[in-house]
């Protein structure tokens, strides 16, 4: 296996005495997009938060391009220009406006002039038709809109790998493919990305690799037309079939 | 308008005093705020630390100020710590003690609150971007905490203004302590005059305020 982008060896995540995750193992290859899958609690996004050492783990390794991640304070601040991230939570900066809100880490921390990062800036809204916004506060935007807008502030400290806690989790669903859309297009332009989702037509659409995380172990790691259409396990089965079970239900409504 | 009270406000150096008894008040209030702002924002960012001693010590120094009436601590700085440790503060260094005390503690207090309220996915998020915990403070944390105390500090300060008139209790002579002198002075030529004296007070003490409160409506209205 070449090109190995993020290499995730024996990972262990204790919270108190409770094990969140429990040996995870997984590499991430360059241009991969790897969907994590998988009941609530199960520590999907604790995996994600430790890839960007956002939360220290308990044991195991991560490799960020043969960089390990640590927990040191300063060496982590570098690490992260490599690999950006977008949460479930409208995250934008309540005092800054959307330009503000995109080019303040490029400026003050990869020390880009404004200038430049500006024009990255106009370039990535105008592609997701947000550039009438760019002088709007992010409380004038609809929650699908501040997620495009926090998708691009990520893009800007031009990251290699992309990670998405649920980023539609806590939209209005008329507002989640235009999220969608955008990933999509980064998908297709060659992004390395791991994504958590609950979006399961859109985790088939997107991903290379699924993984499907019980436990805090991971029971499954297929491609998605074998996950979706045969799961190996039944713990992957009855996972999908609680998804088959509200389809039929709102369709009875 | 022979015998109105109102004319009491203009005989002799009247008015001018109560405008000297006037600058007592700002003064201190002044001197107090200006020190309190700054300390007590050390202090606010000091019981943010997760240290159970600093904890316990922050915890029994607000206490103990919000407990006692302001009254009693210009009491204890101006008559008790005189007596018990022999130095000679004047009424003037009591009051700013006071005061400063007394303002740090709820500044304190304010800063700390504004500071737990700014939600953790904004550090989570600050972090992710790649900042390190001194650019987010700067960037992040302090701007928003920023526009959180603009009100409730500038109702801490029209406060302390309001509250030092009991710098008289110490023997102070601040605008209202003046104001009594002059009605008393005048009591049986011109009985109205308490109401004028008083009122003008009313004015001098509005007068004090409201450009604090017109400042913070601007600073709010341009920091949304």
């Amino acid at each position: 296996m070449e090109n190995i982008q993020l290499q995730v060896s024996g990972l262990i995540k204790r919270f108190g005495t409770e094990t969140v995750l429990n040996g995870i193992d997984l590499s991430v290859r360059k241009g991969e997009v790897v969907v994590v899958l998988g009941p609530s609690g199960c520590g999907k996004s604790t995996l994600l938060r430790c890839m960007n050492g956002l939360e220290p783990k308990s044991a195991g390794t991560i490799l960020l391009d043969g960089e390990e991640v640590t927990s040191d304070s300063k060496k982590i601040a570098q690490l992260r220009q490599k690999i950006g991230m977008v949460f479930q939570s409208y995250d934008l900066f309540p005092h800054k406006n959307i330009m503000d809100n995109i080019t303040l880490a490029p400026v003050k921390v990869q020390k880009r002039s404004k200038k430049e990062v500006e024009q990255d800036a106009e370039r990535l809204l105008k592609r997701v038709g947000l550039w009438e916004k760019r002088k709007a506060y992010p409380r004038e935007l609809s929650g699908g809109q501040k997620q495009r807008v926090a998708i691009i502030r990520a893009l800007c400290m031009n990251p290699e790998v992309m990670l998405f806690d649920e980023v539609t989790a806590a939209l209005d669903p008329e507002m989640v493919r235009e999220v969608l859309d955008v990933i999509l297009e980064l998908a297709e332009s060659g992004m390395t990305m791991v994504i958590v989702t609950h979006e399961m037509q859109f985790a088939r659409a997107i991903a290379d690799r699924i993984i499907f995380l019980d436990n805090g172990k991971i029971v499954e790691n297929s491609p998605p037309e074998l996950f979706f259409t045969n799961p190996q396990t039944q713990r992957a089965k009855d996972f999908l079939q609680t998804f088959a079970y509200e389809k039929r239900r709102t369709a009875i409504n | 308008m022979q015998d109105s009270g109102i004319s009491v406000l203009f005989m002799g150096s009247n008015f001018l005093r109560l405008l000297e008894g006037l600058w007592v008040t700002l003064r201190i209030s002044l001197i107090a705020v200006i020190l309190s702002i700054p300390l007590g924002i050390l202090f606010g960012m000091f019981m943010t630390l997760k240290n159970p001693i600093s904890k316990a010590v922050s915890r029994v120094y607000l206490e103990f100020i919000r407990i006692m009436p302001q009254l009693v601590l210009l009491f204890i700085a101006y008559f008790g710590v005189t007596r018990a440790f022999g130095w000679n503060l004047s009424a003037d260094a009591s009051a700013i003690i006071v005061f400063v005390l007394w303002g740090t503690a709820e500044m304190g207090d304010l800063v700390r609150g504004a500071l737990i309220s700014i939600p953790k996915h904004q550090y989570d998020s600050a972090s992710a971007l790649g900042m390190t915990k001194i650019q987010t403070f700067i960037y992040v944390v302090v701007p928003q905490t920023m526009r959180r105390l603009i009100p409730l500090t500038i109702n801490l300060t029209t406060r302390m203004i309001k509250t030092t008139s009991l710098v008289v209790l110490i023997g102070m002579t601040e605008v209202l302590k003046v104001g009594k002198q002059i009605i008393d002075a005048n009591r049986f030529e011109y009985p109205t005059a308490a109401l004028w004296i008083y009122g003008v007070i009313f004015l001098l003490y509005f007068l004090a305020c409201w450009p604090i409160s017109i400042l913070a409506k601007k600073l709010e209205k341009r920091w949304r």
